[in-house]
């Protein structure tokens, strides 16, 4: 009976990869694809060694550096590698260095052309395919789901677990359907819509569930932005994001050096297409929301539910129902030196980062360079860098002549990396100061102690850049 | 593992809603590449200021922590947990948890315990002055003044960290069922490898 009840795409991923079910409803699942980075990897390896245990698939496995490492050169003029002076930082990217090859696993290294952030590679390389179960040792592995994976992020332990025995331990999350009602203005990105959905149902909305996006925008909608999408699910607190594989997936898939080939291709794209919801499966919870209502969206808080329109005003503390949320925003509004009811558009910034997992792909640096071309950075602007999300991204960009136009308005033009998400690396903002950051946390010392991070697109980021303010990218661009 | 049965002992009145895990282990400190000695980067950026409860002498070795909805939301670092076991800390007491932390905290035998806002309010009353006792097998919050509060969690998990179960080897147990999924799915996704060079 079950199989003849209509079933949601998560149902269906589930279902394919369950090993063995447990009477409590928990379940042992296979894990397709697993992404190994140097940060939430050396213990687990450390765990593998001490008990004596190996791999059981290498060839499920990908591993590469991102969180790490400096995004300045990476080799000199003579093409030696340059050292990296932070010694712990050092020992961390050794370690999976050593590791990769000590288990089997593939492994691409620092100055590999290849190398990028895990959530740009996976997709960049065809590691991530659709109807896959797929982890990695951090939380924005949600942005797979853009291609239909169901892709979570995990502990240190749950790395050990699967690099051991190639499943997880589980119990099925609840599903949530976000359907979005229209499509997006003009000068609205994806970011603005995800912001604007965590704005809607909170930093906790999606606790325990999966979402499935929804809609025509998101047919309409490249798997760029999807992985932007998908990737902010977990600031909603989900577990996992999902947007159903359709044609868009599979053109974005075909030839990437890990995808299928030839007869295998053809047989995966025919499994694939059979990947959605089917009509009338239930979801456990469901939220529509109405694409017009969408505006740029910038964060004034410290938690990604904290958004608003740029348009608007910082929200009073009092506006708020909730008593302890009422104490949480007078707590941020003092972290980010904002005072209710002021004018966003009035805000100074002093850094700018364009960059992460969330918006490094070859799209959102064609859409912050649109808004930067022939334009210079303001004066009150002291460091603006882009940091392209993989090696290949960035060969893209400069193919197009992308890198001239951030460097000719004052960018710095860096190596891949995770760069200013999280403060690991060199790449820091003061305490104290302002970063129109494309990244996808605002929390309090999240881009280094005391950094005031707001939120934003790629475009918005540009736009900011430009004028020195919290600006709305429309008016720069001419659309109303 | 070691099996957990019971905490009990003074609680840290933290109370916030929203606890990151940034704010938990802030980046710096995850560039180790060992478990052990986290417990000193521990909420650095909330011990930064006078007053705050983890430095309040009454609270110094607290076994358990009270905090608000989604506690341990964003990043999926496992430091969290270490840091929080490091500092002394083996029960956290919130309305909700980020499913990613709550999983990791699992994994380390350290109880997140899920209770409704009223009974925390009610906690973090009586933790300023009293113990508080986490008791798995009966799986209650109790205080010396005849609070009792009961709380759920998977049976299979409550079983796991009473008896301290090692879950890679409950895993293993079980590879006869994963290579058959692993042929299963050779059979008839001849595609599902990734092309490796």
């Amino acid at each position: 009976m079950e199989q003849d009840r209509p079933q949601t795409l998560y149902e269906k991923i589930w279902n394919a990869h369950v090993v063995d079910q447990r009477d409590d409803g928990t379940a042992l699942i296979y894990i397709d694809r697993h992404l190994v980075h140097e940060v939430t990897s050396p213990q687990a390896f450390e765990g593998l060694r001490k008990a004596g245990r190996q791999v059981r698939r290498p060839d499920l496995t990908l591993a590469v550096p991102d969180h790490n490492l400096p995004t300045t050169a990476r080799v000199d003029a003579n093409g030696n590698k340059i050292p990296i002076a932070d010694p712990q930082s050092a020992a961390q990217l050794e370690a999976l260095e050593a590791n990769a090859p000590a288990f089997g696993i593939k492994y691409i290294g620092a100055s590999d052309r290849e190398q990028g952030i895990v959530h740009v590679i996976g997709p960049e390389q065809g590691f991530t395919l659709p109807g896959t179960t797929l982890v990695c040792g951090d939380s924005h592995t949600a942005a797979h789901g853009a291609l239909g994976a169901l892709a979570f992020g995990i502990g240190t332990s749950e790395v050990e677990h699967v690099l051991a025995t190639q499943t997880l331990q589980l119990s099925r999350s609840k599903s949530m359907e976000i359907r979005v009602e229209g499509l997006l203005g003009p000068g609205i990105s994806p970011k603005d819509l995800i912001l604007h959905i965590i704005g809607v149902i909170g930093a906790a909305g999606g606790t325990g569930h999966v979402i499935e996006y929804r809609g025509e925008v998101f047919e309409q909608m490249s798997i760029e932005g999807r992985l932007t999408v998908s990737n902010m699910s977990i600031e909603a607190g989900a577990r996992a994001g999902l947007i159903a594989p359709d044609d868009k997936t599979f053109a974005y898939l075909k030839g990437r050096p890990m995808a299928p080939k030839g007869a295998d291709w053809d047989a995966a794209v025919a499994y694939w297409k059979t990947l959605k919801s089917d009509d009338g499966a239930r979801f456990d919870k469901s939220v529509t929301i109405n694409a017009a209502d969408v505006a740029p969206t910038v964060t004034w808080g410290t938690s990604p539910e904290d958004v608003i329109p740029v348009t608007g005003h910082v929200p009073a503390p009092e506006s708020f129902a909730d008593p302890s949320k009422q104490d949480a925003a007078r707590k941020s509004l003092d972290y980010m030196g904002l005072a209710s009811g002021q004018a966003l558009s009035d805000v100074s910034v002093e850094n700018i980062f364009i960059g992460s997992c969330t918006n490094s792909r070859i799209e959102d640096l064609r859409a912050a360079a649109k808004v930067l071309d022939g334009r210079k950075k303001a004066e009150g602007v002291k460091w603006a860098i882009v940091v392209p999300g993989s090696g290949l991204v960035k060969a893209q960009a400069e193919a197009e002549g992308l890198d001239k136009i951030f460097t000719a308005s004052g960018f710095e033009w860096r190596e891949p990396g995770c760069s200013a998400c999280l403060g690991m690396n060199p790449d820091k903002v003061p305490a104290g100061e302002r970063c129109a950051s494309t990244s996808n946390r605002n929390f309090v010392g999240r881009q280094g102690p005391g950094a005031r991070t707001h939120l934003m697109s790629p475009a918005m980021a540009a736009a900011a850049a430009v004028t020195g303010k919290l600006t709305d990218v429309r008016e720069l661009m001419g659309v109303n | 593992m070691k099996p957990v049965r019971k905490v009990e002992g003074r609680a840290i009145p933290f109370g916030r809603k929203n606890v990151d895990t940034d704010v938990i282990i802030s980046a710096k400190w995850l560039k180790t590449i060992s478990r052990d000695g986290l417990g000193e980067g521990a909420f650095e950026s909330v011990r930064a200021q006078e007053g705050n409860v983890f430095d309040d002498p009454e609270y110094a070795g607290a076994p358990i922590l009270i905090a608000g909805d989604n506690f341990g939301c964003g990043s999926s670092r496992e430091h969290a947990a270490w840091a929080l076991d490091d500092m002394g800390v083996k029960a956290i007491i919130a309305p909700s948890f980020s499913d990613i932390f709550s999983s990791n905290a699992f994994k380390n035998g350290l109880l997140a315990i899920p209770l409704p806002q009223e009974a925390i309010d009610r906690l973090m009353e009586v933790a300023k002055t009293d113990p508080i006792t986490v008791d798995m097998e009966s799986m209650s919050v109790t205080t010396p003044f005849q609070d009792r509060f009961t709380f759920e969690m998977d049976p299979f998990r409550q079983q796991c960290l009473m008896d301290g179960v090692d879950e890679i080897d409950l895993t293993m147990a079980k590879s006869d069922a994963i290579e058959a999924h692993e042929t299963r799915v050779d059979s008839a996704q001849s595609w599902h490898k990734p092309v490796m060079a």
